[in-house]
């Protein structure tokens, strides 16, 4: 057996190579588990934090609902959205949707404050300049909110990755099962590999995920170079 | 499938110790247990810290250190100290599941606390931290009456965030055979058996739920009203809620 003669901790690349396979597939559902639900979850925030912000008597609920919503735990969250939608138990469609909601909630808030953060000058120069509110909304406040809410959407798809990997207890395909794996082969002595694995391959996709709303942020906000 | 949920958390049964199993409020018990110990040593070490480092201003990269702790995944983590510690306990006690979980509880909430802490000290106006000096206090007296107090806000909100993603990753402990109410979800799902695995669910978010509620209630209470600008004076402006600071912001970050 291979498999004991590379059980340190360093034996994670050599594990990654014999499961090369597995690993990318779970990899995979893991990144697009971490990214689409903080997309699905801007466009729902935008309407809604629009909302909070234009009419002063729905931003208090709006925050309270959202605020009781991120209390709840990930796993309970899982368990919980089958019964309440009246989907199967075990639907692999609890996680995005928990994920979604989670970044919603996140995400309202930040959209709120950043379209707080548009000065009333320029919102009257872009009102005596013809802009009609929609066209406003679009082409000025959003444009110059975008920093604020960038920051949201890096913490967002940050803490989406740690949480997916929740996910992997309850059997759910992503990097989290590397973590079920090395539980499960470490009854008798630790077995690291498929452990080490999981954690490298969770920093980097953070990483990555970060550096690329960072880059696409300055691709969005061009004239921010310009100003420093 | 919600009826055979609360037929299953109403049964008298599954609220009684029995045979080799523990009544659900034993497991509350167990939770809320786990979660103290590590709340409370987290609060211990980064509390005093980061009071001190936003006082001087001095090893401020303990902060980003901390901080950098959060991108790990929690599970992996959790997982790989179990593996790590478990072997070398032996018998039927279960230290070597609770210490590498409280390891890796502690580990979670000392970040909200101690950047929180850091940035309330750290945004203290500087004129009322001169005022103070000027009426002759001492440093420790500065950061005691003038710069605690007025931090307290953050530093509540980073115990309260901190509170949260403990109480989510206990549960997540029962995964590696720890007692509390995560064992319901794990064991529910194991056996097939969804509304036991449902109700853990309800249990785990209605103690969170609780726990954050009477957090907001002591805050409620132990900050000052002229700092929440309950009592104000006539003539001062009112307050405008400040835009989502990053601090606030990262100390949501982390969560599991």
């Amino acid at each position: 057996m291979s498999v004991l003669a590379t059980s340190s901790p360093w034996g994670f690349w050599s594990y990654f190579l014999d499961h090369r396979s597995e690993d990318l597939g779970w990899l995979w559902d893991h990144t697009w588990l971490s990214v689409v639900p903080v997309i699905v979850g801007l466009v729902i925030a935008l309407p809604l934090g629009w909302l909070a912000r234009r009419y002063e008597w729905a931003y208090p609920p709006l925050m309270s609902v959202t605020g009781i919503l991120y209390t709840i735990p990930s796993i309970a969250l899982f368990v919980l959205i089958p019964p309440v939608l009246g989907l199967d138990p075990l639907t692999p469609l609890q996680v995005p949707i928990a994920l979604t909601l989670y970044s919603v909630a996140l995400l309202v808030r930040v959209v709120a404050d950043g379209l707080s953060s548009v000065s009333q000058e320029t919102i009257q120069a872009a009102t005596a300049i013809g802009y009609r509110p929609l066209g406003r909304f679009l082409r000025v406040e959003l444009p110059i909110a975008v920093p604020v809410i960038a920051a949201g959407v890096r913490v967002a798809v940050v803490a989406n990755v740690s949480i997916v990997a929740v996910a992997g207890t309850i059997g759910m395909s992503n990097l989290g099962l590397l973590f079920d794996e090395g539980f499960k082969l470490s009854t008798k002595t630790p077995y690291y590999p498929p452990i080490v694995l999981g954690i490298v391959l969770c920093v980097l996709l953070a990483l990555v995920l970060d550096t690329a709303v960072v880059l696409l942020t300055r691709a969005m906000t061009p004239w921010r170079r310009v100003v420093r | 499938m919600i009826g055979d949920v609360f037929s299953w958390l109403f049964d008298a049964q599954h609220w009684q110790a029995h045979d080799f199993e523990l009544g659900i409020g034993d497991q509350i018990y167990n939770h809320v247990l786990y979660c103290s110990y590590a709340l409370i040593i987290a609060l211990a070490i980064a509390l005093p810290v980061g009071l001190a480092v936003g006082h001087t201003g001095k090893a401020t990269w303990l902060i980003s250190a901390a901080n950098a702790v959060r991108a790990l995944p929690t599970v992996g983590v959790l997982v790989l100290l179990v593996v790590i510690i478990a072997p070398h306990f032996y018998g039927r006690t279960n230290t070597g599941y609770l210490l590498p979980t409280e390891i890796v509880l502690v580990l979670l909430a000392i970040p909200p606390i101690l950047s929180n802490t850091f940035a309330g000290v750290q945004n203290v106006d500087p004129a009322a931290r001169d005022a103070a000096y000027g009426m002759g206090m001492t440093p420790s007296q500065v950061l005691r009456r003038v710069e605690l107090p007025i931090a307290l806000p953050l530093i509540f909100s980073g115990f309260r965030s901190a509170t949260l993603q403990v109480i989510a990753t206990a549960t997540i402990a029962s995964y590696v055979t720890l007692e509390g109410l995560g064992r319901y979800i794990y064991d529910g799902l194991a056996q097939q058996d969804y509304p036991q695995m449902i109700s853990g669910g309800l249990l785990v978010a209605l103690l969170a739920l609780t726990a954050d509620l009477v957090l907001s209630l002591v805050q409620r209470l132990v900050v000052s009203p002229g700092i929440t600008g309950k009592s104000r004076r006539p003539g001062t402006t009112t307050n405008v809620p400040d835009p989502v600071s990053a601090d606030e912001l990262a100390a949501g970050a982390a969560r599991s």
